[in-house]
């Protein structure tokens, strides 16, 4: 899915928790997450701190859509 | 003549453990064979023996790589077996990743010989067939019994030291290895053979098939974010409380495209996950975790980003058949350029 949107032109951001697996399918801003049942989340902490760490990875994507690249590259 | 020793991997679903749920399990080893392992005890007669089982959680293994390949190397090398056998992982994504990453390790570690087997679309193949040899199966575990015999009567080829002959003589996946043989005609003879048969348009099979370079270029950044517009697009499945499209929870032969607009925050009053190949209850508590409209709300007032599309696009990315999905991407791609998107935050689980 991620190869037939950015073929347009757009950028895409795949945000995965299974790096290698993005890797093989051919992603191109690679995002790693938390956990395959809350990539975004993490049910141990406190709402706030839950939100806190979502927006540090949403930021993390933001910025991999403001970062030129030239091949596969994972933003850490 | 002693038996030959095997052990094998399977899953906590294949255990009987449970399903997403358990998908957490850490390695565990057990005597003897378990789930899977009758059917390939009955293939293997009384040439081989599974000594032992080792069973672990998809989950665990993908997001504990290391420790769980390093965990489950020091349960093989206890049994010291003559073949280590993952698997059939089927076209189960996260089953097939630790099943070629189990086997790749074992073998390149150990020195033991590892086979495993997957569908054809599994991403395990893809990342591991270059390292092991992967016994082509069907999609389902309505195919296991075929596998289990496939798989079974390659290990003992393989136990026995006989030769092992082309890909799809043998059944496993192309490997991208080089062999060198002798043939009987000298290769201009069979290029011209192979020409005439191309002229003649009849059927001729390839000696040297090109690489498919499935690669997209990455597209250019966004130049000015603030007045960027971010649509989302997410394979975790989640929708509209109720799922009042029934996209399917694994397999989908759909995706849905929901309003968002009024929405600051999803809360499990108004969504939950469709996705049948993860444990769906932190989804369901708030799906902010899996699209994190949240975030972006805030950072549409903030102004770091211009706008979140008004829709977001979902399917369920188990088991789903990669046609569907780029059949999906496509016009979800088609209507985004139509409503002016910049750029996609593609979420999976």
């Amino acid at each position: 899915m991620v190869k037939e949107i950015e073929k347009t032109g757009m950028p895409v951001a795949h945000l995965c928790t299974i790096v290698p697996i993005s890797k093989t399918v051919g992603a191109n801003r690679i995002i790693p997450t938390i956990a395959i049942p809350y990539p975004l989340g993490n049910p141990s902490l406190t709402e706030k701190e839950e939100k806190d760490l979502r927006r540090g990875i949403v930021e993390n994507a933001i910025k991999a859509l403001e970062t030129e690249i030239t091949e596969q590259t994972v933003f850490q | 003549m002693s038996k030959y020793k095997i052990v094998h991997y399977i899953n906590q679903f294949y255990a009987g453990i449970g399903g997403e749920d358990m998908a957490n399990y850490e390695p565990e080893k057990r005597e003897g064979f378990v789930g899977p392992g009758q059917a390939f005890q009955g293939n293997l007669k009384s040439e081989a023996e599974i000594t032992a089982t080792i069973i672990c959680g998809d989950s665990y293994y993908n997001e504990n790589m290391e420790e769980a390949k390093n965990k489950i190397l020091s349960m093989v090398k206890e049994e010291n077996p003559d073949l280590f056998i993952a698997g059939p992982a089927f076209n189960a994504g996260r089953y097939g990743m630790a099943c070629g990453d189990i086997a790749s390790y074992v073998e390149k570690e150990l020195g033991i010989k590892s086979i495993t087997g997957m569908y054809i679309e599994n991403p395990g193949v893809d990342s591991y067939k270059k390292n092991i040899y992967i016994i082509e199966t069907k999609n389902s575990a309505a195919g296991m019994r075929k596998a289990v015999k496939s798989m079974s009567a390659f290990g003992l080829k393989l136990l026995n030291n006989e030769e092992i002959l082309s890909p799809s003589e043998e059944g496993y996946i192309k490997r991208g290895l080089r062999k060198n043989i002798f043939v009987e005609k000298r290769g201009s003879e069979r290029a011209v053979d192979m020409l005439i048969k191309k002229l003649k348009k009849e059927e001729f099979t390839t000696e040297f098939p090109m690489p498919e370079f499935d690669r997209v270029p990455p597209s250019p950044a966004i130049k000015d974010m603030s007045k960027a517009k971010i649509a989302i697009v997410t394979s975790g499945g989640i929708v509209p409380i109720n799922n009042p499209d029934h996209i399917e929870a694994s397999s989908a032969s759909k995706y849905g495209k929901y309003d968002i607009s009024r929405f600051k925050n999803l809360t499990c009053e108004d969504h939950e996950t469709a996705h049948g190949g993860y444990d769906p209850s932190y989804a369901n508590e708030d799906a902010d975790r899996v699209i994190p409209i949240d975030v972006l709300r805030d950072m549409e007032k903030s102004n770091r980003i211009g706008k979140l599309h008004n829709y977001f696009y979902t399917t369920t990315g188990n088991g789903t058949a990669v046609a569907n999905a780029k059949a999906f991407a496509a016009e979800i791609a088609q209507e985004l350029i139509s409503d002016g998107v910049d750029a996609v935050i593609l979420t999976s689980t």
